[in-house]
């Protein structure tokens, strides 16, 4: 299965980037088990990355593959919305209909 | 420039935009942030970024240019008609882009709280990067259509603009608004810079766009009140023309300049003064252009260089015209001394024919300007539009130290006044007055010197004739009364005698000098 790649934008350590942080490791393991590959960059270092990638609001989370671009904003506290943003359904669904079919 | 208050200096950042720094009473409160709220179509996009390219182009200040809207690319495209190439200019480090404008390919999703810090940062990272002193945000109602959140969009705007106060720029945010006269932008976003706000005007006045500019507060600082108009030349970008902020200051000159008619020169006391406005009024067909033909060539004849103003004729047909009379303008306009500028009114809009005639006085540096007619202009325009096109003239050629003689129709054959002349009649020197004179069933001429500030003149209604040589003044009408009211009647011989006799005294005052 291909990797996917993820790039969360933040702005410097407020309680917001920290709970984006927190909330993006909890989706990843519990929903993407192993099959990620997760960038974090703050914007207040590297502003030409946010400048090149157009980010206006931040948190934002963007995913570069598999293809299509996907964009979800905000802290990611609403996992489903994350899911549904990113194109993706939930993994553990999708695992445990695997599981039943066997 | 600055502006001292009680103590507190607020000082002025200018601006570079033709005419605005005037209105504005030196430019933009400098290190804060104006509201420039205005309709769609309203050139904000153009104001904000000729604030930019002034910057650039006049001071050497940089700027960054943060877009909601348009694609930088479109921006580039847009003023490189006015003159400017902002491409040139990023590649050189003056100017930066913050591409906030939306992408058509791109959704997005929103999961939980945000904010706009990564805009923030941009902003920051830009303005480091060029060392800027100025920023434009254009404009502020698109970044409400790229967040379905209002609230949070209020907010955060709020901490853009008190982020770009911290960062010791001049800024300028555009908002949209709905209604020409109305609240001041859509969304209330006026509360975030509440301490100054421009508006920008595109009003449908008559059939025709007039746009004026408006600045609405300075706070703690000065600046003229009301609208100005203003218009947008390629090349040349923005101009706002000062009208009514004009200064009454020009010099005063007691030199006498020839009208190209000697008797008309003597009734007016020896001739023009040199930097005087005269308006002659008359009804169609009475020898308006053929006065204003003589005092062109009475100025080519002592040297002097006349720009003529022809809204009604062509080039040839005046010179066909002035042939007829015996004046050879061709050969005036060989020797330099002549220059024709014939366009029909309609071309253009007051403002636009303004500066155009600014710009053919400024190159051609002429000693006598002619408009002929005056009347024609006054269709393209509102009267209020008119009295400023009119007033904008008269104070710069009189800075120029130019003779101006404007010719008005008057719509009536017989007597009466022409609307131009109620309206500029207050701001000219001189008023001749060439009326019909209805006689025993014959069409006669008459003229008189109605007004001549600070000179004698003289007060008659004279008779005057036009033949192959031009035009002759002869003698009074002594014995008709009514002349100027449209009716003329004959007086008995003997009650004017009469007349005479009983005024025997007064008549020595008949020449009086008017204040």
């Amino acid at each position: 299965m291909d990797k996917i790649v993820l790039k969360l934008y933040i702005t410097g350590q407020t309680p917001k980037s920290e709970r984006a942080i927190a909330n993006m490791k909890s989706i990843c393991k519990n929903e993407l088990e192993g099959r990620y590959k997760l960038v974090i960059i703050d914007v207040l270092e590297r502003p030409q990355l946010a400048e090149d990638e157009k980010i206006l609001a931040t948190p934002t989370l963007i995913k570069v593959l598999p293809p299509p671009l996907a964009r979800v904003i905000g802290d990611l506290s609403d996992t489903e919305k994350v899911l549904v943003g990113l194109n993706m359904e939930p993994f553990q669904n999708s695992k445990k209909k695997g599981g039943s079919g066997k | 420039m600055s502006v001292k208050k009680n103590g507190s200096q607020i000082n002025k950042l200018e601006t570079g935009i033709t005419g605005f720094d005037f209105v504005a009473g030196g430019g933009l409160p400098k290190g804060r942030t104006t509201l420039l709220a205005g309709t769609a179509g309203s050139s904000k996009t153009v104001f904000a970024a000729e604030f930019i390219a002034q910057g650039i182009v006049k001071f050497k200040e940089n700027g960054v240019f943060i877009t909601f809207e348009e694609s930088p690319a479109d921006i580039c495209r847009n003023m490189r008609s006015l003159g400017w190439d902002i491409e040139k200019w990023v590649a050189e480090g003056k100017f930066a882009f913050v591409d906030a404008s939306p992408d058509v390919g791109s959704q997005s999703v929103t999961a939980g709280e945000w904010d706009l810090g990564a805009l923030v940062a941009r902003i920051e990272h830009a303005v480091k990067k060029v060392t800027a002193k100025r920023v434009a945000m254009d404009s502020l109602g698109a970044i409400f259509t790229q967040f379905a959140d209002g609230a949070t969009v209020r907010q955060e705007l709020f901490r853009v603009a008190s982020a770009l106060k911290s960062m010791n720029v001049t800024s300028i945010l555009t908002a949209e608004r709905i209604h020409e006269y109305g609240e001041i932008a859509r969304f209330g976003v006026e509360e975030f810079v509440a301490d100054n706000v421009i508006i920008l005007r595109n009003a449908l006045d008559h059939e025709k766009r007039r746009r004026t500019i408006e600045i609405l507060k300075f706070r703690g600082c000065s600046h003229q009140k009301g609208e100005y108009p203003f218009t947008i030349l390629p090349g040349a970008g923005i101009v706002v023309i000062p009208l009514s902020a004009m200064k009454l200051k020009q010099k005063s000159s007691d030199i006498r300049i020839t009208s190209g008619n000697a008797e008309l020169d003597s009734m007016c006391g020896g001739g023009f003064f040199r930097d005087s406005i005269i308006l002659v009024s008359g009804a169609t067909g009475n020898g308006k252009t053929l006065m204003a033909t003589e005092f062109i060539a009475g100025g080519a004849k002592n040297g002097e260089r006349c720009l003529l103003l022809a809204f009604e004729e062509s080039r040839k047909q005046l010179i066909r015209n002035a042939t007829g009379w015996g004046f050879d303008y061709e050969q005036m306009e060989k020797e330099g001394k002549l220059k024709f500028v014939c366009e029909y009114p309609e071309t253009a809009g007051l403002e636009d024919h303004l500066i155009k005639i600014r710009s053919e006085i400024d190159s051609f540096k002429p000693n006598r300007l002619v408009v002929d007619s005056l009347s024609a202009l006054e269709r393209v325009s509102s009267i209020k539009g008119f009295r400023e096109f009119v007033i904008g003239l008269t104070s710069f050629i009189k800075h120029g130290e130019v003779a101006g003689l404007f010719t008005a129709t008057t719509p009536s054959l017989m007597g009466g006044t022409s609307i131009t002349e109620t309206h500029i009649s207050t701001i000219t020197d001189s008023i001749i007055l060439l009326r019909y004179v209805e006689m025993y069933g014959e069409m006669r001429r008459g003229l008189t010197v109605l007004k001549m500030r600070g000179s004698m003149h003289d007060k008659d209604i004279r008779e005057y004739t036009i033949d192959g040589t031009g035009m002759h003044i002869g003698k009074p009408f002594r014995d008709i009364t009514g002349i100027i009211s449209g009716n003329p009647t004959r007086i008995q011989q003997g009650e004017l005698g009469r007349i005479d006799e009983l005024f025997a005294e007064e008549k020595v005052g008949v020449n009086e000098k008017e204040g």
